[in-house]
């Protein structure tokens, strides 16, 4: 299952903020004397022992020759934003990198919220590192557009290239799959994780599974679950045969279970195992086999299961034998009700994260809290993901699991209905909650026993949950929930807020209050430039800032862009019916940048 | 809730008083009008979508809707972006009902200047007007103007809408009846006005 937004939890390094602009390019000063020289070989020998990017960024403002050394060390590469900085800068500061983790669009992208073709191709980038990095190894992006020709581009170039991560990007299609299969011989790594990926025609559909190579592969992970179009299943049968390290397979959902099964005869030895559709193949009748022997074999080492879209719920006991050894669960394309969830969920002890739709009710909720007690993160989705409907999990269930599951630090919530006492309990149940989410799906509802807005509920999360890094707000909520953010959130990095506010004074609450606010995305509030003016001494401190539907103008924005220099101001329109200087701000996203305002902006980007 | 009560007459109007529903006894009276209005669109994908999901929603959750399946089954204007659900996760719920439904004429849409290409199913809709507005609201943020030129001659609009038939000749939208030109469509281009002139249109 994918990490969300778990930097933290990444061993890569970002960029420093903190680099002088122009004072990238050092190599033109005269080389040190050779005492200088046998210690900054000792220093880089050192300096190997920093991993984490934060401990990177910290060692290299020390002095210049720390800096140098450090830049020289630097195997692992993080770019938060794609724009804030420039490939050939990045390249030429840090020329030994190894692996590289590159995210573009921002995440209210994902929604709808920013008009196709904005930016964020990958291109430039392939371009650089094909040139740049020959030792490159790894590759993970999030939000960009690849296009095939640099998947072409980058498998071609890159000798000891081992491992792709393409999640959440597009403009790619299986013949760009094609090209990563063929050229990269060394391949271990191949996850495509939530793409959206090009419809091929018919006729221009690549049987990219059969362009591996034809002796044994070192495939490790094989993820294709967002490919759309179906595989020659014959060759990937073979290629799961000839991986003997293989022990992770998501197949996407035309793989029927009849196929499953062959390939789990294949690879005994899965730990991570996506099932694609979880029913029988419907045309040509294919026949139903028992999978249950499947699984019995598969639960000595499998640990994560996922898949399930399109199910046939009889035959979903068939995995029960893996259920006791489970830590991972993904169950969030499953359709199914509290009584088809109890009997698997009976079983999994030691589960940790689990990926349910509200399809399972309260009722469901409660059968995970009384057995998943050591569950560390939770994500219900919605099944009907519309205002009005009939939701079935609402407060019942979120007291459930804060009652059951005390060791939790991730929750995502979509719900219909909440109450704050419900979410109080639940601050005052997991006090290790580092992440909380919670999407009442009507705009603007109140607690629906009180009638009450959600502040205290909110409120008590920051106040509570100590280690709080990353929250999500929903409901009717006034100024007041925001102030409590500001005071007790002082861990906060991410915060997402829609529908919710009364007046600019919230808006600054959050940026004078939270000093660790890295991600701020803001939808339909009624905030205005005054609020986004308190933010101008913080915004050189945080990744970006969104703010879509708000209260802003044009002559706010351009303040904020004339008093910050290094600060990229987009003001993106949606209609270009519209005269080009509507004072009226739809969308505004900003962000601190080296690489000064971006030569690709589309014609509906105007930058201040 | 204004939409629920539709063309039924007031006798039902009188009966909404008495309705069974499934929700709590007042809930209908919490949904305020929301403040931040301004982001409320209807796209043409909100309308479809729920057109799907009213297709698809089973009985027990359309509560006071199941008796008005008819009518759009939301009272409120979709939002776009909320429910903040990835398009990935919403379309693959949608994608097996879809699959179910008889299958659609896709064709890609593409457009100078822009770098992406979209899938249109031409079944969706009834006719050129429909087609060229389902254009425009896609391509919005290129500047096609107010008129795409398919239908009344090119002059004075920027962008043409073009398509290739089944014999791989490119061919000006809006010249043949709308039967002939969605069977033998088989992909469609909105080129600048002045690469469009040099097309011969007519037979």
């Amino acid at each position: 299952m994918s990490d969300d937004e778990d930097d933290d939890h990444r061993r890569s390094i970002d960029l420093a903020a903190g680099d002088k602009p122009g004072g990238g390019v050092l190599s033109s000063d005269p080389p040190p004397p050779f005492s200088d020289q046998v210690l900054e070989n000792v220093l880089e020998n050192v300096l190997q022992f920093l991993t984490t990017r934060h401990d990177r960024n910290a060692a290299s403002l020390v002095c210049r020759s720390w800096y140098h050394a450090e830049a020289q060390t630097r195997r692992e590469l993080f770019i938060g934003n794609c724009y804030a900085v420039a490939p050939a800068r990045a390249v030429v500061r840090f020329p030994r990198v190894r692996a590289v983790a590159l995210k573009g669009k921002p995440r209210f992208a994902d929604f709808g919220l920013l008009p196709l073709g904005w930016g964020a191709r990958f291109a430039p980038w392939a371009v650089a590192f094909s040139s740049a990095y020959s030792w490159l190894e790894k590759l993970h992006l999030k939000r960009m557009t690849v296009a095939d020709a640099d998947l072409a581009l980058i498998s071609s170039s890159l000798p000891l290239f081992r491992e792709l991560t393409l999640f959440c990007c597009d403009g790619f299609g299986t013949p760009g799959l094609a090209y990563v299969a063929e050229n990269c011989r060394r391949l271990r790594v191949l996850d495509l994780i939530e793409n959206d990926m090009e419809d091929d025609e018919d006729d221009e559909v690549v049987d990219w599974i059969s362009r591996f190579p034809e002796t044994h592969t070192c495939l490790e992970s094989l993820v294709f679950d967002c490919v759309r179009c179906a595989v020659n299943f014959d060759a990937l049968e073979a290629l799961v045969a000839r991986s003997p390290v293989l022990c992770r397979l998501r197949v996407n959902p035309h793989v029927t279970l009849g196929q499953l099964q062959r390939l789990m005869a294949r690879a005994p030895q899965l730990t991570h195992l996506g099932t694609g559709s979880f029913r029988f193949g419907q045309v040509g009748g294919e026949q139903e086999v028992d999978l249950e022997p499947a699984f019995v074999t598969a639960s000595r080492s499998l640990v994560c299961l996922s898949g399930f879209r399109g199910l046939t719920p009889e035959f979903l006991p068939a995995v029960l034998p893996a259920c006791p050894n489970l830590t991972s669960l993904n169950f969030s394309y499953a359709e199914i009700t509290a009584e088809q969830l109890r009997p698997i969920i009976l079983h999994c002890h030691k589960l940790q994260n689990l990926w349910v739709l509200d399809t399972v009710g309260d009722e469901g909720l409660q059968a995970v809290a009384a057995t998943c007690k050591d569950l560390r993160e939770l994500r219900v989705f919605p099944f009907h993901a519309i205002e009005d409907s009939e939701g079935s999990v609402s407060d019942v269930g979120l007291v459930a699991i804060s009652e059951g599951c005390k060791k939790l630090r991730s929750i995502l919530y979509f719900c219909q209905r909440m109450t704050n006492a419900a979410v109080v309990s639940m601050s005052k149940n997991c006090p290790e909650l580092v992440v909380f989410r919670l999407c009442i799906m009507g705009r603007h509802r109140p607690d629906h026993r009180t009638g009450e807005a959600m502040d205290d509920g909110f409120g008590a999360i920051v106040m509570n949950c100590k280690k709080l890094t990353r929250l999500a707000v929903s409901g009717l909520l006034t100024d007041k929930a925001f102030g409590y953010i500001g005071k007790y959130g002082k861990l906060v990095r991410t915060l997402s807020v829609a529908f919710a506010g009364d007046s600019d004074l919230g808006l600054r609450y959050v940026l004078e209050g939270c000093p660790k606010l890295q991600k701020l995305e803001i939808r339909d509030s009624p905030f205005g430039d005054l609020g986004l003016f308190s933010g101008i001494q913080h915004y050189y401190n945080m990744r970006f800032l969104w703010m879509s539907s708000c209260k802003l103008s044009l002559r706010g924005c351009r303040e904020v862009a004339q008093r910050l220099p290094h600060l990229v101001v987009e003001v993106i329109r949606e209609r270009c019916e519209e005269e080009e200087n509507v004072e009226a701000v739809e969308k505004l996203y900003l962000y601190r940048s080296l690489a000064g305002p971006r030569s690709d902006a589309p014609p509906f980007v105007k930058i201040l | 809730m204004e939409g629920r009560t539709r063309s039924f007459g007031t006798d039902l109007d009188n009966l909404k008083a008495t309705e069974l529903t499934l929700g709590l006894p007042g809930s209908e009276k919490l949904t305020p009008t929301p403040v931040g209005n301004r982001g409320s669109k209807r796209t043409l994908a909100d309308v479809n979508e729920e057109r799907f999901l009213s297709r698809s929603g089973s009985s027990e959750t359309d509560s006071a809707e199941s008796s008005l399946e008819a009518s759009p089954p939301v009272a409120k204007a979709q939002v776009v972006g909320w429910p903040p659900i990835r398009s990935y996760r919403k379309n693959s719920f949608q994608a097996k009902k879809v699959e179910t439904e008889s299958a659609g004429i896709y064709v890609k849409v593409g457009m100078d200047g822009a770098p992406y290409l979209r899938k249109i199913d031409l079944k969706v809709y009834n006719g050129y007007k429909e087609l060229i507005e389902a254009l425009e609201s896609m391509f919005k943020c290129f500047s096609l103007g107010h008129e795409l030129s398919g239908m009344e001659g090119h002059k004075g609009s920027e962008y043409a809408v073009t398509y290739e038939d089944k014999d791989g000749d490119w061919m000006l939208v809006g010249d043949v009846p709308w039967g002939m030109f969605i069977s033998s469509c088989k992909r469609l281009r909105i080129m600048k006005g002045s690469e469009a002139r040099g097309l011969g249109a007519s037979p």
